[in-house]
């Protein structure tokens, strides 16, 4: 249960090597979460700093069928859960996704569709709880699609409209939802690629967004000011856009 | 159709079914055809954090079971779980009888006295409620109506048990005559926490009801000067009693309180600052007699705070928790590097009070223990003070005290378990009521019990 000041007891992370994600489960133990799990692909050893009853899942977001049984094994492992972090995805290059479609389709279904399924399995196991917060972890690039990441934007595009949509519905449930809107995120998933304007850490986005979890906000820009930039950005003009570097 | 309930203190709403049975045969159904998710028994919602809350399960509202006899002979009162104290005292004392141990509210239900194992200003004489219960009746998970003694195993898991065990349907317990409504009150101010300490502990065993208000604002050479008021039921032969009142003549039992003002639905957040709290604490100790009696009602002595209905709203919408604990006789230091904590942190807290606890009542999870307990209620919006409180966990648990659990709204699992020596008894004695837990609260969850 999350707790009269905002401490939560135990974390599900999906993507559990996830930079931000892995990071907002340090902050989360070190605020007083004691029990956690990591849902991932292939093997993964917990974490060593982690002062936590840490169990490990294996999680494949394209086998869509299995989500169920992920959800329901974290409950048997921690019971209810405080928290779920939805933090997996592939970001890919344009170039790549040109040249290979099926890629493209693919990495749509991991940063879409694999949200969609396991995400609503975990807004079901929220809403029979009556209390918990599922973390959405979209991006900017979904808040106005640009040509150089439109496959990937796009999802994102997608995903922040059903975690919008998803928040509405669990109103009154006691669940909630909260979508963290990171920018340039400096770190393994964009290394190599030049950092853009209004960059941040993965520590960063952790920061914020566990505050806004504290908070009970259900939804957090960070940094913060890239919500009105996109307030202004989305009025751009096209020709404009189009033109945009990156 | 789910409510969102809290405690006292406003925080952590969860959604819940609630009901409310109206007869004992209501209850049994009801507990019987209980969800998944549990259910647990709710009186007037009293306890500040989330014991009376089940997130996703069923509430059942008690203040339905509101039948209760009293014996005026005896003094003996039988009543319904939902049967509120104020109800009770309202019709106890012009009869010439008191309960033996009122907390700070009349607002809360006998059910509720029960399962928090509640205690007052007279901890140090007359223990805490369960103390003076001689017969209970317990709706366990089965369905069954259980009457339990005093000293059986399931008494003592249920007295102090947060309703975890079954639902508190009836009570039996004594009374104390008194021969007036009021009160003859030694109020004495203290210059620091070691005069008040001081003066506890020489005197507090010549009055029936003793309490100390302190002043946490104030630092360094004044830090922990309180108000200490100390009373006992005022004899008919009471000199200088308060206007209009004659305590030799025919209402010198009168007793109808009620609530004189009321909170505003809304207060902004931060209207409890520590501008206004230093201002009201000023007053307040500048107020108070260096050294005096007086005579006094009895609500106003012991339910201060019911004159304000709704004072728990003037906190704003983050509402508060309350911090009261227990460290035995022995550990002055702990307590003392606690007040010195807070004082130093400049902890806004409206209402700081200090009380000395004598033998408790047997009940396994019960909080009283003999010690020095402070309680304070701060702000739930405070800058770090979750840190703060975590780091008194730590110290009240190495001290071997604990904390209040119907006050308690952030604990944490492992400190549940240091500070409840009697914890491992107690469940072994709840599996065995209730096998497949039945009984759960957002309490329960957090706390692991």
């Amino acid at each position: 249960m999350r707790n009269a000041l905002g401490a939560v007891d135990s974390v599900l992370l999906l993507g559990g090597r996830s930079e931000i994600g892995l990071e907002m489960v340090r902050l989360l133990v070190g605020l007083g979460a004691t029990r956690v799990v990591l849902a991932v692909r292939g093997e993964l050893a917990p974490p060593a700093d982690l002062a936590a009853e840490v169990h490990v899942l294996p999680f494949d977001a394209l086998d869509v069928g299995s989500h169920a049984a992920v959800l329901d094994r974290a409950v048997e492992l921690v019971g209810d859960l405080d928290v779920v972090i939805s933090a997996f995805g592939v970001l890919g290059s344009q170039d790549d996704y040109d040249a290979d479609p099926a890629a493209a389709a693919e990495a749509v279904a991991v940063n879409y569709g694999g949200h969609v399924s396991v995400d609503l399995h975990a807004a079901r196991v929220l809403r029979e709880q009556g209390h918990g917060t599922l973390v959405v972890l979209s991006s900017v690039a979904g808040a106005r699609v640009r040509k150089a990441n439109f496959v990937y934007g796009s999802a994102k595009a997608g995903l922040d409209g059903f975690a919008q949509g998803l928040g509405d519905a669990l109103h009154g449930s006691g669940a909630r939802v909260l979508i963290v809107r990171p920018g340039f995120v400096v770190g393994r998933m964009t290394k190599g690629l030049p950092p853009a304007p209004l960059s941040s850490t993965p520590r960063q986005v952790a920061l914020a967004a566990v505050r806004a979890l504290r908070e009970g906000a259900s939804s957090v820009w960070v940094p913060r000011a890239l919500g009105p930039a996109f307030g202004l950005l989305r009025l751009l003009p096209r020709p404009l856009w189009r033109r945009l570097p990156r | 159709m789910s409510t969102f309930l809290t405690g006292w203190g406003r925080t952590s709403p969860s959604p819940a079914e609630l009901r409310r049975p109206r007869s004992l045969a209501e209850l049994r159904d009801l507990v019987l055809a209980a969800p998944g998710r549990g259910v647990v028994a709710r009186g007037l919602g009293r306890s500040y954090g989330d014991a009376a809350q089940n997130a996703g399960g069923l509430v059942l509202d008690c203040t339905g079971l509101d039948t209760w006899s009293f014996d005026e002979r005896t003094g003996v009162v039988t009543a319904a779980g939902g049967v509120s104290l104020h109800e009770v005292m309202t019709a106890l004392v012009p009869r010439g009888w008191f309960v033996h141990v009122s907390p700070g509210t009349r607002h809360v239900t006998v059910g509720g006295a029960v399962a928090a194992d509640v205690h007052g200003k007279n901890h140090h004489r007359d223990s805490s409620f369960g103390a003076h219960v001689r017969s209970l009746t317990l709706v366990t998970a089965d369905g069954a109506a259980r009457v339990l003694r005093p000293g059986e195993p399931l008494f003592r898991a249920t007295v102090g048990g947060m309703g975890l065990t079954g639902v508190v349907a009836e009570a039996t317990f004594g009374c104390v005559p008194v021969e007036t409504s009021l009160m003859r009150v030694d109020v004495r101010r203290t210059a620091d926490l070691d005069e008040t300490l001081d003066v506890m502990a020489r005197t507090d065993d010549r009055y029936r009801y003793t309490v100390a208000w302190i002043d946490l604002l104030a630092r360094g050479r004044r830090m922990g000067r309180s108000v200490l008021t100390r009373g006992d039921h005022a004899p008919r032969d009471t000199e200088k009693p308060p206007p209009g009142f004659a305590p030799g003549g025919e209402d010198a039992l009168a007793f109808a309180p009620r609530a004189r003002l009321h909170a505003p639905p809304w207060a902004p957040d931060g209207l409890l600052n520590g501008l206004s709290v230093r201002a009201f604490n000023e007053l307040w100790y500048r107020r108070a007699p260096r050294s005096a009696t007086v005579t006094q009602g009895i609500a106003p002595f012991f339910h201060p705070l019911d004159f304000v209905e709704g004072w728990n709203r003037m906190y704003g919408s983050r509402g508060f928790v309350q911090y009261q604990f227990v460290v035995p006789f022995g550990a002055e230091e702990t307590l003392r590097g606690i007040v010195g904590a807070l004082s130093a942190h400049g902890t806004v807290s409206f209402l700081t009070v200090l009380k000395r606890f004598g033998p408790g009542s047997g009940g396994l999870l019960s909080f009283p223990v003999p010690g020095w307990t402070l309680a304070l209620d701060i702000p739930a919006g405070q800058r770090g003070l979750s840190g703060l409180l975590r780091g008194f966990d730590e110290r009240v648990a190495q001290a071997g005290g604990r904390v209040y659990l119907a006050k308690d709204a952030r604990l944490r699992a492992d400190m549940m378990a240091a500070m409840y020596p009697e914890l491992e008894r107690w469940r072994s004695i709840r599996d065995e009521a209730d096998p497949e837990g039945l009984f759960r609260s957002d309490l329960s969850r957090r706390l692991r019990l």
